[in-house]
């Protein structure tokens, strides 16, 4: 059995030396998933069953005492489940050994409980030393991690985590998490205890790191900003830890499943939605040649950016303008306003949210 | 050993044969007597002093070290071994050396019984202060990277826990150092030797200033050791500093 998960273990990482290459990252399934601790009557979790799809992100979002921190701790059973099955990779978590289970998940915490005793680069090792790597390939492995979260590994190696800023500890943290390669990483508000500023940093260079390395990830936060920003689905937990709702981030801003959810999301969604759908991916107005428009945004803004410049226009047009600084369309403020209009009119799935919610 | 010390007989210098010496003139430090006698009685005194004391602390550290693990993780265990061991402590050294004599006899088990049942309670204590001072989130990522209880103990919460054990050690070293000279109640060696001999020299001082004086450099020099230790086992925690 333990040769059997070794073997499936090194997967894409070929020995001797690892490759540049990323293990496939694996299906998370829950079943009818449910939690009760002893001595208490209401369930932590009542009934809980989404599928995550490998390699995207699923943030559990919900108020305190939803269970989202439980629901996630029972993916690497460091809470034991009390009903139903969770499968990783088509095979239930409980058919495997804990300690092996949760050398295969990356973890990552709100406190990042990165070693103090240990330098950056033994922390990033933990995992691959559990796990009996030769040292060479530890050392290379540790090296990559360090440039992938954009750390200087000559720098940084034999730092201690006291020596670190909280987001360079942040990243330490993330990378350890990666060191094995695993096919599903767990992160419990890992942006939690850092400053606004830091905070959209170390997620936008979370979210390029995944683009990058594609793990299926289950990530646990409080903030419904930070699960749209981050989340491929979102699910939106309320207390007793029951799903209210499971989708992605605009189908749950365009349909909220019930009142609880549209007030989770929060009365400004409409204008959440409109922060979630980037320029180029609108029907704008052709560049016509004429009056060059002096604000410009470039096709990546989102239309809630451009809104914003255009409400400060005085009824002059935008240019949207690409990578080369070349115009590809222009946007207006009563262009705009059809866009919308025509998107809460028509059933089919536009990008943009009604006017009459964003206003409302 | 018990030969090579009576061997030297009565440590009271011989005036008559040092007309000269300045064990006459000179009662607080005579460099001749010292010279004269540091061969037969102030040299064996030391070995069996620091002989005597590394026998107490790694037996004591090793009990200490049991209880405290065993306290960790059965925390209903730490009030009754905080009871006994306070209470060995509480004990009058002098009345516990005497007390051991009849069930033990006046030999070294008797005197390091003692010994180590005063440095329970302070290595007890500490070890178990380092182990619970291991921050939550560092065991939380321990566990949820899947490192065993026994993997985390050994690679996570002892190293975290040293610097507390080593300054526990530094106070049971110190201390057995002071407590091993009445050793010589039950049992004829140690520093305390010389020390009560020159308690019955009269004027003469200079055998309980030179032997007392080993004594308190012994205690240290070891705690200067174990401070080097430190240093050597934790640069991490320097490092915080440094940051």
């Amino acid at each position: 059995m333990s040769r059997e998960n070794t073997a499936h273990l090194e997967g894409l990482s070929p020995y001797p030396y690892p490759t540049r290459g990323h293990r496939q990252a694996a299906e998370l399934e829950l079943r009818h998933v449910s939690k009760r601790y002893p001595g208490q009557r209401e369930a932590a979790i009542g009934d809980l069953s989404f599928t995550v799809p490998a390699g995207e992100v699923c943030v559990l979002v919900g108020p305190s005492g939803s269970g989202k921190t439980t629901a996630m701790r029972l993916i690497n059973r460091m809470v034991p489940l009390s009903g139903g099955e969770i499968l990783l990779g088509g095979r239930s978590v409980l058919d495997r050994e804990p300690r092996e289970l949760r050398r295969e998940i990356g973890y990552v915490i709100q406190q990042v409980g990165l070693f103090p005793h240990e330098t950056v680069a033994e922390n990033i090792a933990t995992v691959p030393r559990l796990l009996g790597w030769p040292k060479d390939r530890v050392r290379m492995r540790v090296r990559e991690l360090l440039e992938l979260i954009g750390l200087d590994p000559a720098e940084m190696s034999g730092r201690y985590p006291a020596q670190l800023s909280g987001g360079q500890r942040q990243r330490v943290g993330v990378a350890r998490a990666l060191a094995a390669d695993p096919p599903l990483m767990l992160m419990d508000e890992p942006f939690g205890a850092i400053d606004p500023i830091n905070r959209t940093k170390l997620q936008d260079e979370f979210l390029a790191l995944q683009a990058k390395v594609n793990k299926t990830v289950v990530f646990v936060t409080h903030d419904i900003d930070e699960a749209i920003k981050m989340g491929d689905r979102i699910a939106i937990l309320r207390e007793g830890g029951m799903l209210a709702q499971y989708d992605t981030p605009k189908a749950i801003l365009a349909r909220p499943a019930d009142d609880f959810v549209a007030q989770f999301v929060g009365a400004d969604r409409g204008i959440k939605r409109l922060s979630l759908t980037r320029l180029e991916e609108i029907e704008l107005l052709p560049p016509d040649g004429a009056a060059p428009a002096s604000r410009r945004l470039p096709g990546r803004a989102s239309v809630k950016d451009a809104l914003s410049v255009l409400l400060t226009a005085h009824g002059e047009a935008l240019a949207v303008v690409d990578d080369e600084d070349r115009v590809t369309g222009l946007l207006t403020l009563s262009h705009l306003e059809r866009l919308i209009a025509k998107d809460s009119d028509g059933e089919q799935r536009q990008v943009l949210a009604s006017a009459g919610e964003a206003g409302s | 050993m018990t030969g090579q010390l009576a061997a030297a007989g009565p440590v009271i210098p011989d005036f008559s044969q040092h007309s000269s010496s300045c064990a006459v003139h000179n009662h607080l430090f005579c460099a001749d007597w010292v010279k004269a006698n540091w061969g037969p009685v102030l040299w064996p005194a030391l070995r069996q002093h620091v002989v005597l004391t590394a026998i107490a602390i790694a037996i004591g550290f090793a009990i200490a070290m049991a209880l405290a693990l065993f306290a960790h993780r059965h925390s209903w265990a730490v009030q009754p071994t905080l009871l006994v061991t306070t209470f060995l402590y509480t004990i009058p050294s002098l009345a516990l050396f005497e007390l051991l004599v009849a069930p033990v006899g006046a030999n070294i088990y008797a005197a390091e019984i003692a010994l180590v049942s005063y440095t329970l309670l302070i290595l007890f204590r500490n070890i178990l202060t380092g182990l619970a001072s291991v921050p939550q989130e560092v065991l939380d990522a321990a566990e949820g990277m899947g490192m065993s209880r026994r993997q985390a103990l050994i690679r996570v919460e002892l190293p975290l826990a040293l610097p507390s054990i080593i300054a526990g050690l530094r106070i049971a070293v110190v201390t057995i150092i002071a407590l091993a000279t009445i050793v010589y109640t039950i049992y004829n060696r140690g520093l305390g030797v010389p020390i009560h001999n020159a308690l019955g020299e009269g004027p003469f001082k200079t055998e309980l200033i030179v032997a007392g004086g080993m004594a308190i450099l012994l205690a240290l020099l070891a705690d200067a050791a174990l401070v080097g230790l430190q240093r050597v086992l934790t640069p991490w925690s320097r490092a915080r500093e440094a940051s």
